[in-house]
C-alpha cells in the first residue's frame, strides 16, 4: 500500500508574525520556513506504518513555489521514498489543494492519504475533509491514534467531548492531531541518502485543476492587543481585586 | 436577500451552545430567514431547544438512524442537499463543525470561510490566521453559497425568548455511505461546568507538575465554580485528558475570568484565551510571557499561593 502525505511549507511556528503596516500581507521576507508541524506528524505516522509492514511506499507531496526542493529533501531525509512537487507561484486555497491531491490519487492509487489537520499559516483546517468528499471516501480527522488492519483504519479522534473512535474502510483520508506521535529527528547520513531520492515535478497548469478561488483576502490587520495589566503583591490582593470586578 | 441555514450541534440529546452562537453570527448578516437544521436519530427534543433561540425562523429536522452519531461522511451529503436555496451555511467552529463543514463545501464546490470572528457585510468576514497573529478580511464570491464556520468565542449566544419557531420534518433523499462507522466516544465524566461555555475557567500548565498535583487545580476551580482547562504541555505530560486543552489546537474560549496557573504563555496558548474578559496569571517566573497579557498577575509558587487564595476567598 502506498501512502500520500501532505507536506506543506509554512512560516516556522516560532516566528513572531508581523502584519505589514499597509495591510497587504504579513512579513515573510527572511523569516524561517519549515514543514507544517502537523505534516511532520503525518509523515512520521506514514513512516511508522511502513516500518510495521503496513505500507510499502511513502510519498510526500508539496504544492507551492519553485524553491521547495530543499523542503522536500527534508521529507525525504526523514524517510519518505519519494516526493511530488506541484509547482505553482500562487498560494493555493484548500479546495484547490484538495483537487490537486485528487489528481495525484488518480495517478498513484494510494491506500491512505495522511494530511495535517491544519496548516499553521492559513489555519483553514479544510483540505483533508474536502479531499475525502471529492474522492468520496472516509475521513478521520484530528487523529491521535491510528491502527490499520484488514483493510480498515481504526482511528481515535480528539473531539471537544473527549476521544471518539471510528472505523473507516480504506482507502481513506486521515488528518493528524498533535498527540498522534512525535516526529523523529533527521540524521546526517539520511540527508546524504535523500539526495539520491526522486522528486517528481509537475506543473500545476498541467493537472487540469480548476483554480477558481472563491475567497479574496482584501486586508490584513494586527489583532487587537491586550494591554499589560497590573501585578498584585499577594493572594489577598488578588482576591480583593477579583471581588471588586464582581468575578468572585 | 440572505437566507441562512445554521447546522445545529448537539450531544446526548442536548443542543450545544455553539449553535446559538452561530445564530448570532447569522443575525449579524441581517438575513431574511435563519433556519436551523438538526440531524439526529431522535431530533425532537433538540429541535424544541433550537426553536426557542431568538432570531430563528424555522427549525428543520432530519431523523434517520444513521444520524445517531455525527459522522461527517454521513451528514455531509444530507446537509449539502438541505442547503439548496440558502445563500449561507453556518456551522459552529467546534471539532464537529470543523469536521463536517469542509466536506459539505467540497460537495457544493465552494470554498469555506473558517472561524468567522465578525461579519462586515453579507459576503465579507474577518477571520484569524497564523494562530490569531493576523486578522484578515475575506470576501466570498456572491455568486455562490457561503459556507462558513463560526468561531464560538467571538459570538455571544443568541438569547432564548418565550416564542418558539415552527419545527418541520424534512425528508432528504441522499444515499449515505457505510464506509465510516462510529465505534465509541470516551468521555471524561465531570460535574464541572463545560469548558467552552463556562464563565470562569481555571487552567493549569506544566508548572503543576503531575496528575496528582492537578487535584489542587480541580479543588480551587470547584471552590469558585469554574471549569478546568490546561495547556498542551499539561495534556502531553498526561496530567489531564486532551479535551481540556486550551489554545490554537485545543479549545478557543472566552470566559469572563480566566486563571492561568503554572502556564508560561506560549503564543499557541494565548490564541485560545484572547477573548477572555479578565486574565489572571500565577507563575513563579516574573518574566513569563503570560504576564504581558494578564490583567492581574501574581508572581510566586502556585503550591503556596493557591491555599492562600482559598483562605482569602
Ligand atoms: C503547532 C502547535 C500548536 C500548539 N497548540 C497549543 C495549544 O493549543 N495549547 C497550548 O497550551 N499549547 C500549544 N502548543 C504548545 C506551546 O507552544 C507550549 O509548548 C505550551 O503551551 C507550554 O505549556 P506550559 O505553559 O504549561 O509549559 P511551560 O512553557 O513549560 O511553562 C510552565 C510554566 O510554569 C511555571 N511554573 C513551574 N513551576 C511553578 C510553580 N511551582 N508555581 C508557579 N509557576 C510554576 C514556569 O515558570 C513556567 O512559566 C502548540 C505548539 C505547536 C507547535
Ligand atoms: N500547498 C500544500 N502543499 C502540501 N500539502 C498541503 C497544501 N495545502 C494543504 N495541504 C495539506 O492539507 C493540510 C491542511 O491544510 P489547511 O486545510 O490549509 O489547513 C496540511 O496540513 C497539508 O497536509
Amino acid at each position: 500500500m502506498k501512502i500520500l502525505v501532505g507536506y506543506k511549507r509554512v512560516v516556522d511556528y516560532n516566528v513572531r508574525i508581523q502584519v505589514k503596516p499597509d495591510g497587504t500581507g504579513v512579513v515573510t521576507d527572511g523569516v524561517k520556513l519549515s514543514a507544517n508541524p502537523f505534516d511532520d506528524i503525518a509523515l512520521e505516522e506514514a513512516l511508522r506504518l511502513r516500518e510495521k509492514g503496513v505500507a510499502t511506499e511513502v510519498i510526500v507531496v508539496a504544492i507551492g513555489p519553485a524553491d521547495l526542493t530543499a523542503h522536500l529533501r527534508n521529507g525525504l531525509a526523514m524517510g519518505a521514498n519519494r516526493a511530488i512537487h506541484v509547482v505553482t507561484a500562487e498560494a493555493v486555497q484548500p479546495l484547490t489543494a484538495a483537487r490537486v491531491f485528487l489528481k495525484l490519487i488518480e495517478k498513484e492509487q494510494p491506500g491512505l492519504v495522511i494530511l495535517g489537520k491544519q496548516a499553521i499559516d492559513d489555519d483553514a483546517n479544510q483540505t483533508g475533509q474536502m479531499l475525502a468528499a471529492l474522492w468520496d471516501r472516509p475521513q478521520a480527522t484530528f487523529a491521535s491514534q491510528v491502527e490499520i488492519a484488514d483493510g480498515k483504519a481504526k482511528v481515535t479522534r480528539e473531539v471537544d467531548a473527549g476521544l471518539e473512535v471510528i472505523e473507516a474502510e480504506l482507502p481513506a483520508v486521515i488528518t493528524t492531531d498533535l498527540r498522534l506521535n512525535e516526529p523523529r529527528f533527521i540524521k546526517l547520513p539520511d540527508i546524504m541518502k535523500a539526495k539520491a531520492k526522486p522528486i517528481d515535478t509537475i506543473e500545476f497548469g498541467s493537472l487540469g485543476v480548476e483554480a477558481h478561488d472563491h475567497l479574496k483576502t482584501t486586508h490584513y490587520a494586527a489583532p487587537a492587543k491586550r494591554s499589560k495589566g497590573v501585578m498584585v503583591k499577594d493572594a489577598a490582593e488578588l482576591v480583593a481585586a477579583l471581588k471588586q470586578k464582581g468575578l468572585l | 436577500m440572505s437566507k441562512i441555514l445554521v447546522i445545529a450541534e448537539h450531544l446526548g440529546g442536548k443542543l450545544n451552545s455553539s449553535t446559538a452562537r452561530a445564530v448570532s453570527a447569522a443575525a449579524a448578516v441581517k438575513a431574511e430567514a435563519i433556519d436551523v437544521l438538526v440531524l439526529s436519530d431522535a431530533p425532537d427534543a433538540i429541535a424544541a431547544e433550537a426553536a426557542k433561540i431568538d432570531g430563528v425562523s424555522r427549525v428543520l429536522t432530519v431523523a434517520r438512524p444513521e444520524n445517531a452519531h455525527p459522522l461527517a461522511a454521513v451528514l455531509a451529503p444530507q446537509i449539502a442537499k438541505a442547503a439548496a436555496g440558502y445563500s449561507h451555511l453556518f456551522v459552529p467552529s467546534t471539532t464537529f463543525g470543523k469536521d463536517v463543514a469542509p466536506r459539505v463545501a467540497a460537495l457544493l464546490g465552494v470554498a469555506q470561510v473558517s472561524d468567522v470572528m465578525s461579519v462586515e457585510a453579507a459576503h465579507t468576514f474577518k477571520r484569524p490566521i497564523y494562530a490569531g497573529n493576523a486578522i484578515i478580511t475575506v470576501e466570498a464570491d456572491a455568486n455562490h453559497p457561503v459556507v462558513a464556520t463560526i468561531r464560538s468565542a467571538s459570538w455571544a449566544a443568541a438569547g432564548n425568548g418565550a416564542d418558539s419557531a415552527p419545527i418541520e420534518a424534512l425528508t432528504i433523499d441522499a444515499a449515505l455511505p457505510t464506509h465510516t462507522r462510529f465505534v465509541e466516544l470516551k468521555q471524561g465524566s465531570s460535574d464541572r461546568p463545560d469548558l467552552q461555555s463556562a464563565s470562569k475557567v481555571v487552567s493549569g500548565g506544566r508548572g503543576v507538575g503531575s496528575k496528582e498535583n492537578f487535584d489542587i487545580i480541580y479543588k480551587f476551580a470547584d471552590r469558585i465554580g469554574a471549569a478546568v482547562g490546561a495547556s498542551r504541555a499539561a495534556v502531553d505530560a498526561g496530567y489531564v485528558p486532551s479535551e481540556m486543552q486550551v489554545g490554537q489546537t485545543g479549545k478557543i474560549i472566552a470566559p469572563e475570568l480566566y486563571m492561568a496557573i503554572g502556564i508560561s504563555g506560549a503564543i499557541q496558548h494565548l490564541t485560545g484565551i484572547k477573548d477572555a474578559g479578565t486574565i489572571v496569571a500565577i507563575n513563579k517566573d516574573g518574566e513569563a510571557p503570560i504576564f504581558e497579557i494578564a490583567d492581574l498577575g501574581l508572581v510566586g509558587d502556585l503550591f503556596k499561593l493557591i491555599p492562600e487564595l482559598e483562605q482569602a476567598l
